[in-house]
């Protein structure tokens, strides 16, 4: 195990995926000569070459359909949209076009591209650079979509992501570049579908994904101290959702609370919810609970900011709500 | 069509070049009208948007190219599919919705595409293909192959973001891709003079870096030759051309639309330099065109009653390929 940074992860699976296959490539704003906003693609430049790592005017919509078209005569495009707020350009492209493709052509072709983004509150960087989307990319029938917590999940999910015969949305968390944690020396990949539990707990389960997951890690050590044993449940993937991890959970401890950073309304958690109470209401203690972001844009001052999203003290109160 | 370039209608062209070309408009022209009274019947349901009058932008850019070119298509795109040497058969038989088609009938008239053909897809988005066949030329420097794409697309699509994205892209990257923009005049009612300040499509291009030309598009050798121009340009990997091809189309934006709002003098003028008989003269030796329409007419009249035989897809095999 190495210890390393989420970006610096994302940027390992990069470049193992690039030097295992010459048909992958990487188009975005700013990410060759400057390395990324966020210094994921830092050095890939100088390593692959201006035809493998390209630097494109901003011009999202079209540089992703651009991947749409040369995933379709075989390469493996990763996109890189610098803010999943910019994502909405390309809506067209991935919902009609990536999503569609192999659906509408009765199979005849495949779409294996990589849409690298980032979203989630935190930095002050106020409501067009802040938004939790992926509720929309979900929502579309042939995209697959990522949010990795940890830099080994975002390690392997990405090298999945890339070898996947689907388009892939990838959606990383702003707040999680920076973040530290234990990545495989060796190469390890961590399947698209996987949900997995970053905690054992007996008397409920918080399920989410992406940055919120170090939340519910966080309230979980909170109320463990009062004796409260929760179990925190990452779903990594959210399409395709692994339902067998996240029903076994519920049925073993009883109780659920969705949290996710995305607004309530109409957010991943709803759908969650519903599926608990289809699959699991015979061993739910108890309403499945949803703690999600507020219904609101999210504002620039740091101190409102902070009231949008959900909290630890927030996790914690719902969970002693329901125990 | 002050700007237009002028070509000799009877320039010598190789005599076999001729001939697929006038297969290609023929066999369109043929297909159309036969796709028109399906629709009637009920047999063909949906959109369809005829590319009457049009057939010689398809015939004589996909003439220029070789069988592992690339096409990216339109919503009025059958003649792009049948000059890329579709077979009718497969092609009715998605058209109808059945199991036997292109794409085993989910796409239909709007999406049909063939790996076989690297015909990469119609499009239902006015505009959608565009960048994707930037992209498919992307693809083909990144794989270092010699391959050209050829982007069909409407004076409509031109007015789209992407239209201006993906030329400027296609200019900084040098790709080796065709913008075959189809001017029928029209963006579904719309006529283009009420679409944009400066009606030369052609001029756009150099504002991009990349070399524009307007061409007669009713007369298919005068598309075949800028084709061929801008196709080796491509694999000479001095990238991309955008070539403004005037047409006009014969009837309504789709099967159901009249069209009351095209000048009717104007439909008669290009009436009157009807693609198929401007090919015709070039042809000009009446055996022998006689004897592609009678292959045509016995190839559609097989792809109509294939199609009729064909099943329809199944449903229980359709539900059973959903994911969870």
């Amino acid at each position: 195990m190495a210890e390393m940074m989420y970006r610096e992860a994302l940027r390992r699976a990069l470049d193992e995926e690039m030097q295992r296959d010459p048909l992958v490539f990487l188009m975005g704003e700013t990410i060759a000569e400057r390395g990324g906003s966020y210094k994921v693609t830092e050095g890939l430049l100088q390593k692959y070459g201006a035809r493998r790592v390209v630097d494109t005017p901003i011009a999202e919509a079209s540089f992703t359909g651009m991947a749409v078209g040369a995933a379709l005569v075989g390469c493996r495009p990763v996109v890189e949209i610098l803010f999943v707020d910019f994502a909405m350009l390309v809506m067209d492209q991935i919902v009609n076009q990536a999503a569609k493709y192999e659906f509408i052509s009765g199979g005849q072709g495949k779409v294996p591209m990589v849409l690298r983004t980032q979203g989630g509150a935190g930095n002050g960087l106020a409501a067009q650079h802040s938004q939790s989307l992926e509720a929309l990319f979900y929502h579309i029938p042939g995209l697959k979509v990522v949010m990795p917590s940890t830099p080994a999940d975002a390690y392997g999910l990405l090298k999945s992501a890339i070898r996947d015969d689907d388009p892939v949305v990838f959606i990383e968390h702003k707040l999680l570049y920076m973040t530290r944690g234990p990545v495989p020396a060796q190469e390890a990949l961590v399947p698209l579908g996987k949900a997995e539990i970053k905690r054992p707990g007996r008397d409920a389960t918080l399920i989410t994904y992406s940055y919120m997951t170090l939340k519910c890690l966080e309230a979980a050590a909170v109320l463990e101290k009062e004796g409260i044993d929760v179990e925190v449940v990452d779903l990594r993937t959210l399409t395709p959702l692994d339902t067998q991890t996240l029903l076994a959970s519920v049925r073993r401890t009883g109780r659920a609370i969705v949290v996710h950073e995305a607004c309530k309304r109409g957010g991943v958690g709803g759908d969650i919810a519903a599926l608990l109470m289809e699959e699991a209401y015979d061993d739910l203690d108890g309403p499945v609970l949803r703690i999600a972001g507020r219904n609101t844009p999210i504002p620039y001052n740091l101190t409102i900011e902070k009231a949008c999203v959900p909290s630890v003290q927030e996790i914690v109160a719902g969970v002693r709500g329901m125990v | 069509m002050a700007n237009m370039v002028a070509e000799e209608e009877k320039a010598t062209i190789p005599e076999a070049v001729a001939l697929e070309i006038y297969r290609n408009i023929y066999a369109t022209r043929r297909f159309e009208l036969r796709c028109i009274e399906l629709y009637r019947q009920g047999r063909i349901r949906g959109y369809l948007h005829p590319y009457l009058g049009e057939e010689a932008v398809a015939a004589g850019a996909c003439a220029a190219l070789r069988p592992q070119d690339y096409i990216v298509s339109t919503h009025r795109g059958h003649g792009h599919c049948i000059s890329k040497g579709a077979d009718l058969r497969l092609m009715m038989a998605e058209i109808t919705g059945k199991a036997t088609g292109y794409c085993r009938g989910r796409g239909g008239s709007m999406h049909i595409s063939s790996k076989q053909l690297n015909h990469l897809g119609a499009n239902g988005i006015v505009g959608g293909g565009i960048p994707i066949a930037a992209g498919a030329a992307m693809g083909i420097k990144v794989r270092q192959g010699d391959q050209v794409v050829v982007a069909f697309f409407s004076d409509g699509a031109s007015n789209n973001g992407v239209f201006a994205e993906s030329l400027n892209m296609a200019g900084i990257y040098r790709l080796p891709v065709i913008f075959m923009l189809e001017n029928n005049h029209y963006a579904v009612s719309t006529p283009i003079e009420c679409a944009t300040g400066c009606c030369d499509l052609a001029g756009r291009g150099p504002a991009y870096g990349v070399p524009g030309i307007c061409v007669d598009g009713n007369d298919a050798v005068a598309v075949y030759r800028a084709t061929l121009r801008a196709a080796e340009r491509a694999r000479r990997g001095e990238g991309p051309s955008l070539i403004e091809a005037n047409t006009f189309r014969h009837g309504g934006h789709h099967v159901n639309d009249p069209g009351l709002y095209m000048d009717p003098k104007l439909l008669q003028e290009w009436k009157a330099r009807d693609p198929v008989a401007i090919m015709q003269r070039i042809v000009a030796d009446p055996v022998k065109i006689q004897a592609i329409e009678g292959r045509v007419e016995a190839e559609l009249e097989a792809a109509v009653d294939f199609a009729a035989e064909s099943p329809e897809p199944d449903v229980a095999a359709f539900l059973a390929e959903i994911p969870d």
